[in-house]
């Protein structure tokens, strides 16, 4: 039994992605950049082009880190579930493989953070 | 008939011993599993409740007489507090920012510390344990009065203190705290004493009533130390309860030792993960420093919970499993603590500030090995750009621990320059966690955590708006909209410190216009 419980214990998970009201969750975290505490999380539909979260997603939310501007997505690397990934950027969310709760992030070589902190 | 004319007064032991010997009987109508239902799936096994002892052997009418005391204390120094313009005496407006917390995340506990304890002290078969946690329940009930009766002077006179109740439902970080005790409340009844008399009573009564008393002493708030100090004896009471109620279970049977080792396992560490907001008040919010959080972990956790764990060991009872791991974390929790509430400062319901120059240089000589290296640096380039008019607020809501339900903020215990990231896949779906031991906690009972109610995924789902608000309109503020659900004073409650109308207004009665009023 996957809970200790009196009796049957089954319940439909909170966060399934029909509760989502046609979107999926994708949580994406910029490496070696702390002053954003945390990984991000979005709502996004499956089949929303890749390439936007890198032109309209992403400057909005990282855009106030000095080293964002000097980001250059053609030599990012990107990691799934903490292993080596390609996204194809032409691509939708859904066609590079990315269902509900999925984890990415990226890895800018030569940007550390402020003052090379990681921050 | 005539009556007897009575014998000498009872003892106070022999009144004991009838409150919890004499008034029990064993059901005959029913049988006792039916009468005690919850008791046995948990597979704990208790052969005689007779052996279970309140060490202070209290009954109700010492109980009543004790409290009652205490309680005409409090309340004649809350009348001289309020009397004298209490709220004008602290060290400065930043803080009433401790108390916000406290009333936000700490009272609302209190209360439902009330009613686990009430629940527990009907289903134990025992009736000594029963007696003993209605008093408990009693007990807390009084703390969660006595703090909002403390605090409602405050109230008052600063913002971020008016709708708590309403917040610990709803507001994201509150869920923290709360998850915490509904995990608790949601437990069979041994689950629930032993998570709540070791990983509240003990882990965190050591180390948030004392910094949290401590730190009010400091900062020249004398109503808070006062309900510290009636609380704190019935604290100590509860502490020692705790503990005897670990020990009997422990000693009822052998098979009972690796089901509480788990328990312990479990709540050191959801008790901890709820102290990383204690860490960030002693280390970043109190104007005048009592102890670092560093400090304080190695007196009150590593040194005190040492000898109780070194206590527990003829049982067979071994440290919680995190145990290593919170002591490498000592050296970063307060800063990337402060620095999460600081990056959603906007959505907080108290205020948020960089450190002056003072406190940092008090920060790195606390934290040598860290401070100056990793957290000084984001400090500094937040503070320039307020200066420069363009203070740093993160606007996208970041990934929770599902567990915990803390933002993904901890880093690796390896790398402090790493998010930890762990995740678990379950009938089809993906969980993330910020440890290895939350992600343990998910994996023992995941049909119990995929029911978490996570804020963030809550207001993607649309779930945290007020009837008739449609996000489909265009212009819509998805944040001013869940701060309007959250029943936020828009401009006063959230926002840096700095402008802030607590600080304007404790300018102004002190006299001094410094604050820009």
């Amino acid at each position: 039994m996957a809970t200790v419980a009196i009796s049957t214990y089954v319940f439909e998970p909170k966060d399934k992605v029909e509760n989502f009201r046609g979107k999926q969750l994708l949580y994406i975290g910029w490496e070696d950049h702390l002053m954003y505490c945390a990984p991000l999380a979005f709502p996004f539909p499956g089949a929303m082009p890749f390439k936007a979260i890198l032109e309209q997603v992403l400057p909005g939310c990282y855009g106030a880190h000095p080293d964002f501007a000097r980001v250059d997505w053609s030599t990012v690397e990107w990691f799934k579930s903490g292993t080596s990934w390609h996204p194809d950027y032409d691509k939708s969310i859904a066609e590079n493989g990315l269902g509900h709760k999925d984890v990415i992030r990226f890895r800018t070589p030569g940007l550390n953070g402020i003052n090379g902190t990681c921050s | 008939m005539d009556m007897e004319a009575s014998k000498k007064k009872l003892g106070l032991k022999e009144r004991y011993n009838h409150l919890t010997r004499g008034l029990g009987w064993e059901t005959t109508y029913q049988p006792m599993e039916k009468v005690f239902p919850y008791t046995r799936y948990e597979g704990i096994k208790i052969h005689d409740w007779d052996k279970w002892e309140d060490p202070f052997r209290l009954t109700m009418d010492a109980y009543w007489k004790y409290q009652g005391e205490k309680e005409k204390k409090l309340y004649a120094i809350i009348d001289a507090f309020a009397q004298n313009n209490g709220h004008l005496g602290v060290s400065d407006a930043r803080y009433i920012n401790t108390l916000k917390l406290f009333i936000q995340g700490v009272s609302p506990l209190e209360y439902m510390a009330h009613r686990g304890f009430a629940h527990v002290g009907r289903q134990f078969d025992g009736v000594s344990a029963r007696i003993a946690c209605q008093m408990q329940s009693v007990d807390e009930l009084r703390h969660a009065q006595t703090q909002m009766h403390t605090v409602s002077n405050y109230n008052k006179y600063y913002n971020g203190m008016h709708s708590w109740r309403h917040w610990h439902d709803r507001v994201w970080y509150l869920s923290v705290p709360k998850s915490f005790f509904d995990d608790a409340m949601s437990a069979g009844p041994f689950e629930f004493v032993v998570a709540i008399s070791f990983a509240f009573e003990y882990v965190l009564t050591n180390l948030l009533f004392v910094p949290f008393m401590s730190g009010a002493a400091y900062n020249g708030d004398m109503a808070t130390v006062t309900f510290g100090f009636s609380a704190q004896s019935d604290e100590s009471r509860h502490m020692t309860l705790g503990l005897e109620i670990i020990k009997f279970i422990l000693e009822q049977d052998p098979g009972n030792v690796p089901i509480v080792q788990r328990w312990l396992d479990k709540w050191f560490w959801r008790g901890y993960k709820v102290l990383t907001l204690v860490s960030m008040m002693m280390d970043y919010m109190l104007p005048k420093k009592v102890m670092s959080w560093k400090e304080a972990w190695e007196i009150y956790g590593e040194q005190n919970g040492g000898a109780l764990f070194n206590d527990l060991a003829r049982y067979g009872i071994r440290k919680p499993k995190g145990w290593e791991q919170a002591s490498i974390e000592k050296d970063h929790l307060s800063h990337q603590a402060w620095s999460t509430f600081y990056n959603y400062g906007a959505a907080a319901l108290f205020h948020t500030w960089t450190p002056t120059d003072g406190e940092k240089d008090w920060l790195s000589a606390k934290y040598p090995d860290t401070f100056d290296k990793l957290y000084r640096p984001r400090f500094e380039h937040w503070e320039q750009q307020a200066k420069e008019g363009k203070r740093f607020y993160n606007g996208t809501l970041p990934m929770l621990c599902t567990t915990c339900q803390i933002p993904m903020f901890f880093t690796e215990p390896t790398d402090p320059t790493k998010i930890c990231y762990r995740e678990s896949d379950y009938k089809g779906d993906k969980y993330h966690f910020c440890s290895d031991h939350c992600k343990d906690i998910f994996d023992y009972e995941p049909e119990k955590y995929v029911q978490s109610w996570l804020p963030v995924h809550q207001i993607y789902q649309g779930n945290c708006f007020n009837p008739g608000v449609d996000p489909t309109v265009p212009g819509f503020d998805p944040l001013r909209a869940v701060l309007d659900y959250y029943h936020t004073n828009f401009g006063r409650d959230n926002f840096d410190f700095e402008g802030s109308e607590d600080q304007k207004n404790f300018a102004r009665w002190h006299g001094d216009d410094a604050g820009g009023a």
